[in-house]
């Protein structure tokens, strides 16, 4: 981004740092490293055993942001691996055919653990059974029973807890040689909660017209210390405490969202999108939207790592318990019909003048179902939608001048629609 | 004795039975009884019959429907199984279905679940969240919570109530039909002159929409009339078929692979009707045998790319096959865009190259009609084993 840095971005970026740092020392340290995903992601557990968590998605999708992507999805399919596959696997797998390069170009330690937490998304069973195949370590499976009639039974919470106590529990004490501590666990949680009011207060400032902030875009960078390696620690609670008072601080002053050539100085549409963004073309993508004066109110891919909004808190009082709701309430997780309920409501809270759907070619969990959610969404809200289609780390799937006719089509047919509903 | 061709006949009929007469006139037999559709992998079928519903497998519309509406549902990377599936219960022929099951098996076929409740919410639908870990307190326990759900909500809808001896006579009806499907996959490994692929295919295909008993009476059928039949020996090279577990081929395609000189003595097509492998034992002390479905998927389950293969070694449940049947090599068949057996296949490639078994890979959809290009894919295939080798 080339404007000035907000100080909670800066922070953001030491805080990222200073991670790859440790994970570089993590073998002459003696720190384990554990591999796991980000729905579901058991970050305050793994941070009681003081092992240090590296996230594929992240790593695929900032090679996607640094252009490298490409190249490493050609090496995976030159590898035997189809075309018709995810992408974020084959960016992992040639990244790590490549050396296993991160993001701030330190090597990547390879993984003492691989916790499969099985939340929302098939694939990652496949990931880490290919990972698996690269790294003589062992793999825990945490099986995250999918939502399918929209709510959180017992019996659901239950198989998760007694996962946890039975397996995964068991694999960390192995792995580090110390004992779970319960107290340990809780004090991540409260530090967690804390975090969580803060990011809150964040997602619900979009309500404000102009919108401080922009909850697609912007908002995957407010999603990063919470959905990677750092909510549980000091560092997330005074990330987002800083965040959130610089977005009270615009709201204060009537400003508009910060977007990549500056702050948004006329905010015209109010969108809310579901689905992905793409990574490979991420500000080029942004800018589609931010030099028309459309911002993003609330997204769907922004929840994937868990529904703060909808109330649900890490709790230091059952702590398993409540991981276990964490991981059972992602986005994903949810059936269709919760996924509509949810965008509805984003639309009507946050005011929405249209909606658009970001379909990615990589992600059936997120696009198996969106074009009946686009026509549902419509039809319930009145609200008119958007659908586009791309990737996430694949190049070949971003043809920009399409994508940016369709958005400029659809934009213009809203202009038209709010010129006509003011008149 | 029904000749063999007559019963070949009667399977395609019941196969290309897309407006389910079949189960149409079992519900007139059977007043007030639920007909449940399941989708592909997996559904404990006994448990169905024990509500006394009619289980009825579901594999979308192969070729022989004209996708209209089902397309304006998936976007263009997306398997075709769904599609043709939105397209026959748009178009009202699975009308004849109380009921849907959607079994775990991948994201496409769970969203699946997720728009049927969207667009059909008068119909009872359930996705079935098969166990990924197989310890009976843990996974097992959990999968039979989910059983007892399903036989609860069917009974709300009009099933009998579950019951401990109609489970237990199902689930041995079950296993004679299995008994009697091992049988033919035995003649067809031994005789595969006497019982090709895509007519054992059609055999177990005609299940679909059968009770076990039935099918097995069928099956018997069939068995006997292969047993008799004269034909000629063919100097084939014998293949399994991998991949083919959800989306199913089209026929012409299993018979274009036999045509092209390969002998299919083993496949995972339509694999629900094999997934358990042999018989679902009798509940131990203190179980029942809800219990015992449960212990058997978990013990028993095959090895396919839905599944976690946990403490296992990749690979090795196929390599195990291609010995068991003596194949000389595999033949990859996917469905384009099927996650689960494209993720799969390159870790099943690397285990057959270390043991120096030979392979091809094609893709399909379920309505491919043009063979051509695979006919001489797969002919060069069984050629060079042939010439070259590669034998297991």
């Amino acid at each position: 981004m080339s404007q000035e840095r907000d100080n909670s971005q800066k922070r953001q970026k030491t805080m990222i740092a200073d991670h790859f740092a440790k994970l570089s020392r993590a073998k002459e340290e003696g720190k384990k490293v554990v591999y796991t995903f980000v729905p579901g992601n058991l970050t305050e557990l793994l941070s009681a055993f003081d092992v240090l968590p590296v996230l594929p998605e992240i790593n695929a999708l900032q090679s996607g942001m640094r252009g490298r992507s490409g190249r490493y999805i050609a090496e995976a399919e030159k590898a035997g691996h189809s075309e018709d596959v995810c992408t974020y696997v084959k960016c992992d797998l040639g990244m790590l055919k490549g050396g296993n390069v991160g993001p701030t170009g330190e090597t990547l330690p390879p993984p003492d653990l691989l916790l499969l937490s099985y939340t929302g998304c098939f694939t990652f069973m496949k990931w880490f059974e290919l990972l698996r195949e690269e790294y003589n370590c062992p793999v825990v499976m945490l099986q995250v029973p999918y939502q399918a009639e929209g709510e959180i039974t017992p019996e659901m919470r239950g198989y998760v807890v007694d996962q946890l106590r039975n397996e995964v529990i068991p694999a960390l004490e192995r792995l580090t040689g110390t004992t779970y501590d319960e107290d340990k666990l809780r004090e991540k949680m409260k530090l967690s909660s804390r975090a969580e009011d803060d990011l809150v207060a964040v997602w619900e400032s979009a309500r404000h017209r102009p919108s401080p902030v922009d909850g697609y875009f912007g908002g995957v960078y407010y999603t990063g210390p919470m959905f990677s390696s750092f909510r549980g620690s000091q560092d997330a609670v005074d990330y987002y405490r800083e965040l959130r008072e610089e977005v009270e601080a615009r709201i204060s002053r009537g400003e508009g969202p910060t977007t990549p050539d500056g702050p948004m100085t006329q905010e015209k549409f109010r969108l809310v999108v579901e689905g992905p963004p793409n990574w490979t073309n991420f500000f080029d993508f942004w800018r589609m939207f931010s030099r028309e004066g459309a911002v993003v109110v609330a997204s769907t891919y922004t929840r994937v790592g868990g529904l703060y909004d909808r109330g649900f808190r890490h709790t230091p009082e059952n702590p398993l318990e409540s991981l276990a709701d964490y991981c059972l309430g992602c986005y994903t997780n949810l059936n269709l019909p919760r996924r509509l309920d949810l965008l509805e409501h984003y639309v009507k809270t946050y005011s929405a003048d249209g909606f658009l759907i970001n379909s990615v070619k990589s992600c059936n969990s997120f696009s198996v179902g969106q074009l009946l959610l686009l026509r549902e969404l419509e039809k319930r809200t009145g609200v008119p939608g958007g659908f586009i289609e791309s990737d996430l780390v694949d190049p070949r799937y971003f043809g920009k001048a399409n994508i940016e006719n369709r958005v400029q089509s659809y934009l213009q047919m809203l202009d038209a629609r709010m010129q006509r509903r003011a008149s | 004795m029904t000749s063999f061709d007559t019963l070949m006949q009667q399977a395609r009929a019941c196969v290309d039975d897309r407006r389910l007469e079949r189960v149409r006139a079992w519900k007139q037999e059977n007043p007030g009884a639920l007909a449940i559709g399941h989708m592909p992998i997996y559904t404990p079928r006994p448990l169905l019959e024990a509500l006394g519903c009619l289980p009825v497998a579901v594999f979308g519309g192969g070729d022989q429907v004209d996708v209209i509406r089902g397309d304006a549902y998936f976007q263009s990377y997306i398997c075709h199984i769904p599609r043709s599936t939105i397209e026959l219960a748009l178009g009202g022929e699975l009308e004849p279905l109380d009921g849907m099951v959607f079994p775990a098996i991948c994201d496409v076929i769970r969203n699946l679940g997720g728009m049927w409740k969207l667009l059909f919410p008068e119909k009872w639908s359930a996705y079935l969240d098969l166990p990924q870990n197989f310890d009976r307190r843990l996974g097992g326990a959990f999968y039979a919570g989910e059983l007892r759900r399903f036989a609860r909500e069917l009974e709300a809808r009009g099933a009998r109530p579950l019951d401990e001896v109609r489970l237990r006579a199902a689930i041995a009806d079950e296993n004679a039909r299995r008994a009697t499907i091992d049988e033919l996959d035995v003649l067809r490994r031994d005789e595969p002159h006497r019982l090709r692929a895509s007519e054992a295919y059609l055999a177990v295909r005609a299940g679909s929409a059968m009770t076990a008993a039935e099918h097995t009476a069928f099956l018997r059928e069939v068995l006997v009339a292969a047993r008799e039949r004269q034909t000629r020996k063919l100097d084939n090279v014998r293949v399994v078929v991998v991949g083919s577990f959800c989306e199913q081929p089209p026929l012409d395609l299993i018979i274009t692979l036999e045509r092209a000189g390969c002998d299919i003595v083993a496949d995972d097509m339509q694999l629900g009707m094999r997934m358990i492998e042999g018989a679902i034992d009798a509940p131990s002390a203190g179980r029942d045998s809800v219990d015992a479905l449960a212990d058997a998927y978990l013990d028993r389950g095959a090895a396919t790319a839905s599944r976690y293969i946990g403490e296992l070694v990749k690979g090795r449940a196929l390599i195990d096959r291609v010995r068991a049947v003596r194949a000389e090599g595999v033949v990859f068949a996917a469905a384009s865009f099927c996650d689960p057996a494209l993720l799969d296949q390159p870790m099943l490639e690397a285990a057959l190259q270390r043991e120096g078994i030979a392979f091809t890979t094609l893709k399909y959809a379920e309505n491919t009609g043009q063979f051509q290009t695979i006919r001489e894919q797969a002919g060069a295939f069984s050629d060079s084993v042939k010439l070259w080798g590669g034998a297991a």
